[in-house]
C-alpha cells in the first residue's frame, strides 16, 4: 500500500468526508467534487434533485451505457424546534443509533456553529434511567445560545446538523465521519479521473440516498443505463462478540464487499459472477456481504424504466452512521480496482438473460 | 386439468432473482403459441400474441419467482444460517429446503429455555448433514427453495409454490387455448414479485399497455380462526376489488365480472387487507395503466404446503379466455 498521505484517493476522501452534506442539502459536497472531475469528463450537469451527472464517452464502437453512482449525502440531524433555554430540538435525517449521541460534538448549519448534544450529568443518573438511551426527540443540541430568540436566529427550523469529526489516520486505518458514502464518492472521482473505458460511463454523485434512494432513482431514469454499479460504504461487524461463531457481515481489510441480496434488491446472478470472476482473474481480494441486510441505491436503480441489472460494491466501514467510522485504505484502493476492471470487462452477454 | 404441467411448474427451482430454471420450463411450454418471445433485463419472459385488430394492448402477468431462503453464514460445524427471500414466510422446524445444486437441508432450531414463543429467524439454521465448514456444500449467498411435492386429493391440490405457479399455469393454458381475439396479448411471466414487484413493473414499462391484469393467489377466510375475509376455496376465482397495494380499476374489475357471468363460472369479489400483486406495480408505470387482478384462492400461503381448488383454477382459465375474446 502507498503511503496514505500521498494517495490521491485518500486525499479526496479526507476532503469530502469532512464536509457537511446531510440528505437534502448536499451542495458543499457537490461543489467540492465538481472541480475534481470536470476536466476528466465530456459533460457534466446538475439535475432537478441535485444529482451531479457526469458523462465520459467510451472507446468502443457500440458502447454499453454504464451508470455508476455514489451518494453525496450523509446521515445527520435537522432542527425541528427551539427550547425556552436556547437549545435546539432535532430529528434524525437517516438512521442514527440513539445510544451514542449525548455528549457528541456537532456542527450546526452550513457555516457551521459548534454544538454539543446535551446530556444529563452522570451524577444525576441512577437506577432505571441510567442504561436507557434517550430517544432523539428528547435530546437538546446546545449551541451556547442565551435564549430561544438567539437560538432561532442562529439555527432556524430546518438547519442541518452533522457530526463534528475530522478524517484522520489511525495506525494503518482511517477514521472519520460520512465514509458512508464519501468513500464511494472518492472512488467514483478516481474512476472518472482515470483512463477512458470501452463503455460510456455515467458517473452520478447522488442525493438523498439515506432517506429513500431518491437521487439514484431519478438518475437511473434520466441516464437509461444498460447496467448499474453502486459504490457504497457498508457495515462491518468484525469485533469480538459474545457469541463467536456468527457472521461479521463484512470484515475490514478483506477487500470490497459485494452484495448478493439486501433488503432493496437481488443482484442478477450473471452480474454477480462477472464481478467475482473479475476479482479472481485480477487477483483482487473481495468478500460477499452477509445477505439480507440494509438497502442500497441498486434498489432504486433496478426498477427504472424497462429494468436495469445492478450491483453494489462497497468499502467495508466499522461504525458507520456514527461520528467516527473506520476503514482500511487497501479496501478503498481494491474497490476502485474491482469496479474499474469489472466495468472494463463487461459485454452485452454479461447482462443478457436467455 | 393438466396435473403433470402444474406439478412441473410448482416443483421447478426459482426463488426471486434466480428464475433461470423456471423460465426455461415456461419458455418451452409457450414458445409455439407466441408470435414473439423475449426476456427482458430483469429476466421476465414476455410472450406476445398479436390480435386480429381493433382491440386493446393487454398485459397479463403471473410471477415465476417463489419465496425461499438464502444462506448468510456457514458456521464452523457446517450449520447454515439463513435469511428469507420474500415476506410472510414461516419456516417450520423439520421442513426441508433444496439449494440450486440439489443439496437438501433440514430447518432446525436452537435449544431455547423458553420455547413458548415462536422462534425468530436467528434461532433457526439449516442442517445439510455436513461435518464442518470445509465439507459444507452451501456457500454464503446460495438461494434455496422449500420442498413440498404436489398432491391431488379430491378437488384440492396441495403443493409448494402454488404461489404463483398456478398463475403461470393459467397463463400458459390461456395462451394455448386463445383464438380469435381482437386484442394484442402480452403474457408476462415476471420475476422478483415476492420482493419488489420489479419484474412486472419494468416489463410493463416496455410494453406500455392499455390494460394490465395480474393472475396471482390470494388468501382465504375459510380456515379456523382465519382473519375475516370473504374468499373461500372452491367458490370460484376471486376478482380483486382492493388489496394493500392498489384499488383495482373499476372498469377492469367490471370487465372481469361480466366475463365471469358470460362464461357461466362462479366467482367471488376479493378485498385483501395484507399483501399485493404485480398489478400494483403495473398500474403505476409511465402515466398510469388501468389494472386489475384475478386471484386463485389459496390456503397456507408461503408455506411448503399451499392448497388450492382444481375447479377455481379451471374456471379462472375460462373466465380469462372469455374476457380476452370479448371486444373492449
Amino acid at each position: 500500500m502507498n503511503d496514505v498521505r500521498h494517495d490521491p484517493l485518500i486525499t479526496t476522501l479526507q476532503t469530502l468526508a469532512d464536509l457537511t452534506g446531510v440528505s437534502g442539502d448536499e451542495t458543499k459536497v457537490r461543489r467540492a467534487i465538481k472541480p475534481l472531475v470536470e476536466n476528466h469528463v465530456d459533460t457534466l450537469r446538475v439535475d432537478a434533485l441535485g444529482n451531479l451527472i457526469t458523462y465520459k464517452r467510451g472507446t468502443a464502437e457500440n458502447p454499453l451505457r454504464v451508470l455508476v453512482t455514489a451518494h453525496m449525502d450523509e446521515v445527520g440531524f435537522m432542527v425541528t424546534g427551539h427550547t425556552g433555554e436556547g437549545g435546539l430540538r432535532v430529528a434524525a435525517v437517516g438512521s442514527i443509533p440513539e445510544r451514542l449521541l449525548p455528549g457528541t460534538h456537532v456542527w450546526v448549519g452550513q457555516e457551521p456553529l459548534a454544538g454539543v448534544i446535551g446530556l444529563q450529568a452522570i451524577h444525576r443518573l441512577h437506577g432505571e434511567s441510567f442504561p436507557q438511551a434517550a430517544p432523539i426527540e428528547d435530546l437538546v443540541v446546545d449551541i451556547g445560545a442565551k435564549n430561544k430568540e438567539e437560538a432561532q436566529e442562529a439555527a432556524p427550523l430546518g438547519t442541518v446538523i452533522t457530526f463534528a469529526t475530522r478524517c484522520r489516520e489511525m495506525g494503518a486505518v482511517l477514521t472519520g465521519k460520512a465514509f458512508d458514502d464519501r468513500a464511494g464518492c472518492a472512488i467514483l472521482v478516481a474512476l472518472l479521473q482515470g483512463e477512458r473505458l470501452p463503455c460510456d460511463l455515467y458517473g452520478v454523485f447522488t442525493v438523498q440516498e439515506e432517506v429513500g434512494l431518491r437521487g439514484a432513482r431519478v438518475a437511473a431514469y434520466a441516464v437509461e443505463p444498460d447496467v448499474g454499479f453502486v459504490l457504497e460504504g457498508t457495515l462491518v461487524d468484525d469485533l469480538p462478540k459474545h457469541e463467536k461463531d456468527v457472521s461479521p457481515t463484512t470484515e475490514l481489510g478483506k477487500g470490497p464487499a459485494i452484495t448478493v441480496m439486501d433488503r432493496s434488491y437481488i443482484t442478477p446472478p450473471r452480474l454477480l459472477s462477472h464481478v467475482l470472476k473479475t476479482a479472481a482473474v485480477e487477483s483482487i481480494p473481495c468478500q460477499l456481504k452477509q445477505p439480507g441486510i440494509s438497502g442500497t441505491e441498486a434498489g432504486g436503480i433496478h426498477p427504472a424504466r424497462g429494468g436495469v441489472p445492478a450491483i453494489t460494491i462497497a468499502v467495508p466501514c466499522r461504525y458507520i452512521h456514527s461520528p467516527r467510522a473506520v476503514l482500511h485504505p487497501n479496501d478503498l484502493a481494491n474497490t476502485l480496482r474491482l469496479v474499474r476492471a469489472s466495468i472494463a470487462r463487461l459485454t452485452p452477454e454479461t447482462l443478457a438473460f436467455t | 386439468m393438466n396435473l403433470k404441467l402444474l406439478e412441473k411448474l410448482t416443483q421447478t427451482f426459482g426463488p426471486s432473482g434466480y428464475e433461470d430454471e423456471i423460465r426455461a420450463v415456461i419458455r418451452a411450454e409457450v414458445e409455439s403459441f407466441a408470435d414473439e418471445i423475449h426476456v427482458d433485463p430483469l429476466g421476465s419472459l414476455v410472450a406476445y400474441r398479436q390480435g386480429s385488430g381493433g382491440g386493446k394492448k393487454i398485459a397479463v402477468a403471473a410471477h415465476m419467482d417463489e419465496v425461499g431462503l438464502m444462506a448468510t453464514y456457514v458456521e464452523e460445524k457446517g450449520y447454515v444460517r439463513f435469511t428469507l427471500i420474500g415476506g410472510g414466510i414461516w419456516p417450520g422446524v423439520g421442513s426441508r429446503v433444496r439449494f440450486a445444486d440439489g443439496t437438501t437441508g433440514v430447518i432446525a432450531v436452537e435449544h431455547r429455555d423458553d420455547a413458548t414463543t415462536m422462534p425468530e429467524i436467528h434461532h433457526l439454521y439449516i442442517d445439510v448433514g455436513a461435518t464442518g465448514r470445509a465439507d459444507c456444500p452451501v456457500v454464503v449467498g446460495a438461494p434455496a427453495q422449500f420442498i413440498g411435492p404436489l398432491v391431488h386429493q379430491g378437488q384440492r391440490v396441495i403443493s409448494k409454490t402454488l404461489d404463483d405457479r398456478v398463475g403461470c399455469y393459467i397463463l400458459i393454458e390461456v395462451l394455448r387455448q386463445l383464438n380469435d381475439t381482437p386484442h394484442d396479448l402480452y403474457a408476462i411471466f415476471s420475476t422478483q414479485e415476492e420482493i419488489t414487484l420489479a419484474g412486472a413493473r419494468t416489463a410493463a414499462f416496455r410494453i406500455d399497455p392499455d390494460i394490465a391484469i395480474s393472475i396471482d393467489v390470494t388468501a382465504t377466510g375459510d380456515t379456523p380462526k382465519a382473519l375475516p375475509m370473504a374468499v373461500e376455496l372452491g367458490k370460484g376465482p376471486a376478482i380483486k376489488v382492493k388489496d394493500s397495494g392498489m384499488m383495482a380499476h373499476p372498469l377492469v374489475r367490471d370487465r372481469l365480472v361480466e366475463a365471469a357471468r358470460k362464461a357461466g363460472v362462479p366467482f367471488q369479489m376479493e378485498v385483501l387487507t395484507r399483501g399485493s400483486t404485480d398489478a400494483a406495480a403495473m398500474q403505476l408505470v409511465r402515466s398510469g395503466v388501468p389494472s386489475g387482478c384475478l386471484s386463485i384462492p389459496c390456503r397456507f400461503l408461503h408455506s411448503p404446503s399451499e392448497m388450492a381448488d382444481e375447479a377455481d383454477i379451471d374456471n379462472a382459465i375460462r373466465l380469462l379466455l372469455t374476457a380476452l375474446h370479448t371486444v373492449a
